[in-house]
């Protein structure tokens, strides 16, 4: 049962996030250059290069795998920060307030999920400025509906790492040894299932990682160029991701700090 | 009334007990503290009174609820200022405030009166708008004690309230304290290893060691129970003058360190003579002696056998590295 108690706390959650990231103007700044960074270097550097497996412009194919992982990461980091919280003590003063956990984790995700949010949006309005096609409103919605769900699952992702370790270091290496490679393999930079130079054994790694569903889909829908499945088959997949890390998030956290 | 009851109160850590069976009240309105050194068991104890720890044995009630079946009532009735702060730094000591009030559900208007009655408690009306990390340890400390009082908590719990910070500051801490107790009405439970703290601030004190309650009293009957007087002596064969001042029937207690004897007496003016007139006798040279009225030192001396001030060097980081081992 929400009372108005938990609501005001999960306002208060998200306020608090909200507040932190525009006051923390290097990652505001870094929100918006880092994107600019990719989309002009790799994509105009790349711009003529012939990548089997990939029609039109490399900008075109670029664009919705960069959203994702400007989502992906702003998102997780949302969900990790909860090891801050944790090391500076502030994770008690919330802990001990007569609110239940469930309204810590939904004010928490919702305030991650928002700048998450803004920093994709701010991409998405460039990528259409450098004339990436928008295949029709339909698929723009469906984007949306997808962005969400990204936001979503890595949040949860992030509880999980936040709730299993004591500091910052472990999640360094997770970066470096989990999330990158399947960012390499989720089809975010290049194609994979329709390059005909891919060995099969990384198309099948590919289809085994959740991360390629969300870029596909991504894709499918916002510019319906060169995705793999049709968004709505990557679309089930994703909702049965999201909620399976939001579960696991949110169990693992409830239980890290009885 | 009692704020605060517990019984047989247990708290075990992979088979090391960090408190051990501990039964105590705390009465309506009063300052009652704890009193032991680092690893006794004080942190873990509140940490279980604020819903943070399960307890492994035994019970306890806080404002009338329990703490395990009632924990959102008891949550609502208590406040606390960890001994590590808990503020949000990228915040303004105002939005941490009312951050608070809000997660305990006030409305708006109560939230404003609140938040300029406790500002005005602590003196930090003028630094409201100021993001925290720009504050000072004492400043940062203040803030945190206006905060645990924004919902007006039946008790307060303060953890080491002073820990860390110059002399003038916990002065000025002690008087805040003091103020709320009186002005708020709030019960306190605050831990601490320092003796003038707790006997400065406290009604009653328990004095804890390994996670046991030695003994709950109020503070001047804690130092009576020393002896009135307390005679410090220093002498060449100090183990020889000490077995023969055992002895004596007006000796309440004695104990023997390194350098010197400290031997608990009613009249320690009038008892200095005698002491010296057995040292002649046993051809002992007395080399310094005084009389002093007891100190929190001697009682934890006296029923710990240990004086708190032999403990290592202060780290307040010990503690917290012990209980986050155990996780």
């Amino acid at each position: 049962m929400l009372r108005g108690a938990e609501l005001q706390a999960i306002y208060v959650m998200w306020l608090r996030q909200m507040k932190r990231f525009i006051r923390s103007r290097s990652r505001v700044i870094a929100t918006i250059v880092q994107p600019l960074f990719f989309l002009f270097l790799l994509g105009s550097g790349l711009r003529a290069a012939m990548i089997p497996g990939m029609t039109g412009d490399y900008i075109y194919f670029l664009a919705p795998g960069l959203i994702a992982m400007a989502i992906m990461l702003s998102s997780m980091y949302t969900g990790v920060s909860v090891l801050w919280d944790k090391q500076f003590g502030f994770l008690q003063e919330v802990l001990v307030a007569p609110i239940g956990r469930l309204s810590i984790i939904i004010g928490r995700t919702l305030g991650g999920a928002t700048t998450a949010l803004i920093q994709g949006f701010i991409i998405l309005f460039i990528a259409i400025g450098l004339g990436v096609p928008i295949s029709n409103i339909s698929g723009l919605l469906l984007t949306l509906v997808f962005m969400v769900l990204i936001a979503f699952t890595a949040v949860g992702f992030g509880l999980i790492i936040a709730s299993k370790m004591e500091d910052f270091q472990g999640f360094q290496i997770i970066m470096n040894l989990l999330i990158m490679p399947l960012f390499f393999l989720s089809t975010a930079f290049f194609p994979i299932a329709t390059n005909p130079v891919m060995p099969s054994w990384v198309k099948t790694l590919s289809f085994l990682n959740p991360l390629f569903y969300m870029v596909d889909g991504l894709r499918g829908s916002l510019t319906g160029l060169d995705n793999t499945f049709p968004p709505i088959f990557d679309l089930l997949i994703v909702i049965v991701i999201c909620s399976v890390m939001m579960t696991l998030g949110s169990y693992f956290f409830s239980k890290s700090e009885a | 009334m009692e704020i605060i009851k517990t019984e047989n109160f247990t708290k075990k850590f992979n088979g090391f007990t960090a408190v051990d069976h501990i039964s105590f009240t705390v009465k309506k309105g009063e300052i009652f503290g704890f009193l032991g050194p680092n690893g006794a068991g004080k942190t873990t104890t509140i940490k279980m009174l604020t819903t943070l720890l399960h307890p492994t044995e035994g019970s306890a009630k806080l404002a009338g609820y329990d703490i395990i079946n009632e924990r959102d009532k008891v949550r609502q009735n208590l406040g606390v200022v960890f001994q590590d702060p808990a503020l949000d730094t990228e915040l303004t000591g105002r939005e941490n405030l009312d951050y608070h009030a809000r997660m305990y559900g006030l409305n708006k208007d109560t939230r404003k009166k609140r938040i300029k009655d406790v500002l005005m408690l602590v003196d930090l009306e003028e630094k409201k708008d100021v993001l925290v990390k720009n504050y000072s340890g004492g400043m940062k400390r203040r803030l945190e004690i206006a905060r645990g009082l924004m919902h007006s908590p039946t008790v307060l719990f303060l953890d080491e309230p002073t820990l860390g910070l110059d002399a003038q500051t916990r002065r000025a801490i002690w008087k805040y304290i003091k103020k709320m107790n009186k002005e708020e009405n709030t019960s306190i439970f605050l831990t601490t290893h320092y003796m003038d703290e707790a006997d400065y601030l406290c009604d009653r004190v328990g004095i804890i060691d390994y996670g046991k309650i030695l003994v709950i009293d109020s503070t001047s009957n804690l130092k009576n129970a020393v002896g009135n007087d307390v005679i410090t002596l220093s002498s060449s064969e100090l183990n020889k003058l000490g077995k023969k001042l055992e002895k004596e029937p007006w000796v309440k207690n004695i104990k023997q360190h390194d350098t010197f004897l400290t031997i608990g007496v009613k009249k320690g003016e009038e008892k200095i003579p005698v002491v010296f007139e057995i040292a002649r006798s046993l051809e002992i040279k007395i080399k310094s002696i005084g009389v002093r009225k007891p100190t929190l030192d001697d009682v934890f001396l006296y029923f710990t056998g240990r004086s708190m001030r032999d403990e290592e060097p202060e780290n307040p980081f010990k503690e917290r590295v012990r209980i986050h081992g155990r996780r």
